[in-house]
């Protein structure tokens, strides 16, 4: 019983920082309030989804930007869809990123560019380890027969 | 009672045959998958399509009849929500289809997208989508649009109040 109460309170300070950190947003909240008895694993499968998709996208922006001849539009095209699919989860510095990257786009300023990749793989990478730290928490919680904390 | 054919609203119980259909557009996996979660949270069945191409299929319009979901034996759709930006057709585009088209104009659009651009959203609306709405969506949003959906199924004619 104190297991669970301690992971609780580990879950929630962890969850209270990436908050307070940047790391999520909002939309991250709006996620897990959209999750219930009929789709318990909801946010797992979503943020599944993200990092698959993030790592496409990183590995074609860095083939796209090695190219003789850049396409800055299709580098613009990529950031313009990891700024939405991290917005969608509330990956929020991943997001902010992605402006400063699409700015440089606009620009053609090829060093810019390959600065925010680097950037936004190391913010990518980041919010990576911290979800699925988030999510070990949560099944370690389930595991010793407690429930999730509602964050608010 | 069997719990899989009908959702709750509140302390209401909304059957499936009328429960109100949603159409939704997204190139993108992660917003079909999170918009579905918000229309059926809000007791409404929902399709999704990728593309604007693949949406007009499935409303009638497009040469494979078989796809098509909003024939008068079928369930209606009785809401179109779609993204803007799409690679091909776009949200405007698709707009502009089901707006022109002899029988399914009267079916509510309504866009959205990740950027606030001014002339895009005039646009949009000038060419009769219902709203604009910023993504990405939240459930009360959704709430906000379930007045749509409700007032063309029954009260065609009639003003929307809102809430």
């Amino acid at each position: 019983m104190a297991a669970v109460i301690q992971l609780q309170r580990q879950f929630i300070d962890y969850t209270t920082s990436l908050y307070k950190e940047g790391y999520l947003d909002d939309q991250f909240t709006q996620l897990q309030k959209l999750q219930d008895e009929s789709n318990p694993d909801f946010v797992v499968e979503v943020v599944s989804l993200f990092f698959e998709d993030s790592e496409k996208l990183l590995n074609n922006l860095a083939t796209a930007l090695q190219q003789k001849t850049v396409d800055y539009k299709q580098v613009d095209s990529h950031v313009h869809q990891f700024k939405g699919s991290s917005s969608s989860i509330g990956a929020q510095r991943v997001t902010n990123v992605c402006v400063h990257f699409r700015n440089f786009c606009e620009e053609k300023n090829l060093d810019g560019c390959l600065r925010c990749l680097q950037q936004a793989k190391h913010e990518y990478i980041l919010v990576r380890n911290k979800l699925e730290a988030l999510f070990r928490l949560e099944q370690q919680i389930l595991q010793a027969g407690g429930s999730i904390p509602m964050m608010e | 009672m069997d719990s899989t054919s009908s959702s709750t609203v509140g302390m209401k119980e909304v059957k499936e045959e009328e429960r109100p259909h949603v159409l939704v557009v997204d190139d993108s996996l992660i917003d079909r998958k999170i918009m579905e979660k918000l229309f059926t949270n809000s007791a409404c069945k929902v399709t999704t399509a990728e593309s604007g191409q693949k949406a007009l299929e499935l409303l009638g319009q497009g040469d494979n009849k078989h796809t098509n979901i909003n024939n008068h034996q079928g369930p209606k759709i009785n809401l179109v929500v779609t993204d803007y930006c799409m690679p091909g057709m776009t949200g405007y585009d698709l707009l502009k289809k089901v707006k022109e088209s002899s029988d399914i104009s009267e079916i509510p659009v309504i866009v959205v997208s990740s950027e606030n651009v001014p002339t895009r959203i005039e646009k949009c609306l000038e060419e009769g989508a219902q709203e604009f709405i910023l993504k990405p969506l939240k459930q009360s949003d959704v709430k906000k649009l379930r007045c749509h959906m409700q007032f063309t199924r029954a009260l065609k004619g009639r003003l929307c109040l809102g809430r």
